[in-house]
């Protein structure tokens, strides 16, 4: 079975927030107004975290683009008093809306501030929504779940003509729609693929690594760019 | 035995008889502030918890932070109640029913929070459809049910004689008494089957209430967060529950005293051994504190080095100096010296704890989340009216609760009372003999103690 997993180059990352706009317009993620920004609810499965570069203060600034990790080992699922969020088969750490209670448990558990909560209503169902991915209702969390729905298509259109489906079929919309070729996505249980190779790089590196989550994003870190 | 209540006891039975208009008034204001709470909840039902000050990433604020102190005040009750039992504390007879019925009460408070708590209240009962073992919620779901079902009992096995003496003396409620007494006569054979029943629920329900507080504390340090994963946290949040325990019982005594006259069964006496036991806590409370910031600070992991600091002396710095002041300094000094103005001492000393245990869990809640690891930048927190209204109207909730309990059954416990004027006496008198070296002559040791 595969393990999907992904890359994130930082040296090509150019803070460009494609990834977080395409991943808002794939996933239904609503747009929550003015006054809940403030409030600091913003919702956004892919999120570009900025931090000043300590080596040039005020001169430049780094980016880390932080989808939901899908850790092999999530701190999420077992505080789940309900089997709301697990981890699937494939690895990736999914999210049943209809039946999360909303104790927010998950969310405190998680050490990368991945899930979300649906403080209001944001949003209800209509045109021009993607109809692959349900509209959550007020008071569950939400999360990335590498585009799930997908790997569904995907493989049911492999299924429809009868053929295997072939790894490259399936891709996230934020990997889609990086411009710099900074997301890369793949199996990390085939040796071969891209991914693998880039995850075995000397560059590579996991966030939080020491905490033993096994996140499957993995990052390169920057270095060539960077003299 | 206890067919009929001594004259002598007869003001025991008094708020239950009569109803003055200090009740209605007191009714009336808790009302007001229950209807506060109801608001709040009724907002917040309709619109989400989007009404509440909470966002990302403080997920969690003021119910959480209400649900672990109204869960820590529970054990005032049951467990000092059983303690004193067990230790056969003669001077525990006025005490105990009191302590029990906040256990109770507080029980159903505290188990609310998580309800209100919930972003789907509609589906809480999930948690039995799907609910997964691995989750301490789940712990804490079977250990408050636990203890609120050992508690319940352990409330109303000792109130059996007092019902009875209800149903014979009153003329009111007949129906209600006579089911509840459960054909209570009073019989020696009766009375054995009681004595063994409290006997068998005091041992009980001591190693559950110390199993309720660190599954509770266990919420927090089964997670991975700064300051929140520590080892010493069940036994951390028993103590402080204890603490917080015995301070809410010493304000409800007192308040009860004054309320109902109760001057002669709830002496000076009675809170001085309370405020010397809440001294006892304080500095226990105060050693697992140093403890634990001790071992974040000399560790100075970065991580845990951020929600240090912004407890010490970043935003949070007033709730946590507050709360050292509160829970440390103002009781150490009320209590160390009890001699005089005993009961002034005690009831500032109590009250301050009351604040300060609050705080004390609002400050292991809030910072943690405040300061994520990654660079997501500070998030603060600011409850809105409807976590105060939520808030007031949990305490008057509890008051109300309290004092409609008081309106229905002796809130001191009668037959205790008179047992230990009757069997109590001879009985310690019996117990110190026996601790004593055995003397030849019986005789002498009975001249001497006159």
């Amino acid at each position: 079975m595969a393990l999907w997993g992904m890359v994130i180059d930082l040296d090509r990352c150019t803070g460009c927030q494609a990834c977080v706009m395409a991943c808002k317009a794939e996933n239904n993620v609503p747009a929550v107004g003015a006054k809940e920004a403030l409030r600091g609810r913003i919702i956004s499965w892919m999120q570009v975290l900025t931090e000043g570069d300590e080596e040039h203060p005020g001169e430049k600034m780094r980016f880390l683009p932080r989808p939901c990790l899908q850790c092999d080992d999530p701190p999420c699922t077992k505080v789940c008093p309900v089997y709301a969020t697990y981890r699937n088969p494939e690895g990736i750490v999914a999210q049943i809306y209809a039946r999360c209670i909303g104790c927010r448990f998950c969310m405190a558990a998680c050490p990368y501030n991945a899930k979300y909560f649906n403080w209001r209503l944001y949003q209800k169902d209509a045109p021009g929504q993607n109809p692959d991915v349900s509209v959550r209702p007020k008071g569950v969390v939400e999360k990335c779940t590498f585009c799930h729905h997908r790997l569904q298509k995907a493989r049911e259109r492999a299924l429809a003509e009868k053929r295997e489906m072939s790894p490259g079929e399936y891709v996230p919309a934020c990997g889609e729609a990086c411009p710099a070729r900074a997301i890369i996505f793949g199996d990390l249980s085939d040796p071969g693929s891209e991914v693998s190779r880039l995850a075995k790089s000397p560059r590579a590196f996991r966030l939080q690594e020491e905490l033993g989550t096994k996140p499957k994003v993995i990052y390169l870190t920057e270095g060539e760019g960077r003299g | 035995m206890a067919e009929r209540a001594p004259d002598g006891d007869a003001i025991l039975l008094a708020p239950i008889e009569r109803t003055g208009p200090g009740f209605y008034w007191s009714v009336g204001a808790l009302s007001l502030l229950i209807l506060w709470g109801a608001m709040a909840y009724w907002t917040q039902f309709r619109e989400g918890l989007g009404v509440t000050g909470l966002h990302q990433p403080v997920s969690w604020g003021f119910y959480v932070t209400n649900f672990v102190f109204f869960i820590g005040i529970s054990h005032a009750g049951t467990l000092i109640s059983a303690i004193l039992r067990l230790s056969k504390a003669e001077w525990r007879r006025p005490v105990t029913r009191m302590a029990e019925v906040i256990t109770v009460m507080v029980l159903f408070i505290g188990a609310g929070q998580i309800l209100v708590d919930l972003g789907r209240p509609d589906r809480a009962l999930n948690v039995l459809r799907y609910g997964r073992y691995q989750s301490p919620l789940l712990w804490d779901a079977t250990s408050i049910s636990a203890y609120l079902t050992a508690s319940i009992v352990y409330l109303y096995i000792p109130m059996i004689p007092d019902i009875a003496i209800l149903r014979d003396r009153l003329q009111k409620r007949k129906l209600l008494y006579t089911v509840l007494a459960l054909g209570w006569t009073g019989s020696p054979r009766q009375q054995k089957v009681l004595n063994r029943a409290i006997a068998i629920m005091a041992v009980l329900v001591i190693p559950i209430a110390i199993s309720v507080h660190s599954v509770v504390s266990f919420v927090f340090s089964m997670t991975l967060q700064p300051m929140w994963r520590s080892t010493i946290f069940g036994p951390y949040f028993v103590v402080g529950a204890i603490f917080s325990g015995i301070a809410a019982l010493i304000v409800a005594m007192l308040v009860f005293r004054k309320a109902y006259g109760l001057e002669r069964y709830l002496k000076p006496i009675h809170f001085r051994y309370l405020g010397q036991l809440l001294l006892v806590m304080s500095l226990l409370w105060f050693y697992f504190t140093f403890a634990e910031y001790l071992t974040a600070y000399y560790g100075n992991e970065p991580e845990e080095m951020h929600v240090f600091w912004a407890k010490f002396s970043g935003p949070f710095w007033p709730f946590f100096w507050g709360m050292a002041l509160t829970n440390f300094v103002v009781p150490v000094l009320c209590l160390v010296r009890l001699r005089s103005h005993t009961l002034g001492k005690v009831l500032t000393a109590s009250l301050s704890v009351s604040v300060g245990m609050w705080l004390e869990r609002f400050i292991i809640v809030v910072p943690t989340l405040s300061n994520p690891r990654l660079p997501f930048g500070e998030g603060m927190y600011w409850p809105t009216w409807v976590e105060w209204g939520e808030l007031a109207g949990s305490f008057a909730l509890f008051a109300l609760f309290y004092l409609l309990f008081t309106k229905l059954f002796p809130v001191i416990s009668i037959w205790e009372i008179r047992e230990g004027r009757e069997l109590g006496l001879k009985e310690v008198e019996e117990r110190l003999l026996s601790y004593l070296p055995d003397t030849s002559e019986p005789a002498v040791v009975e001249t001497e103690r006159r």
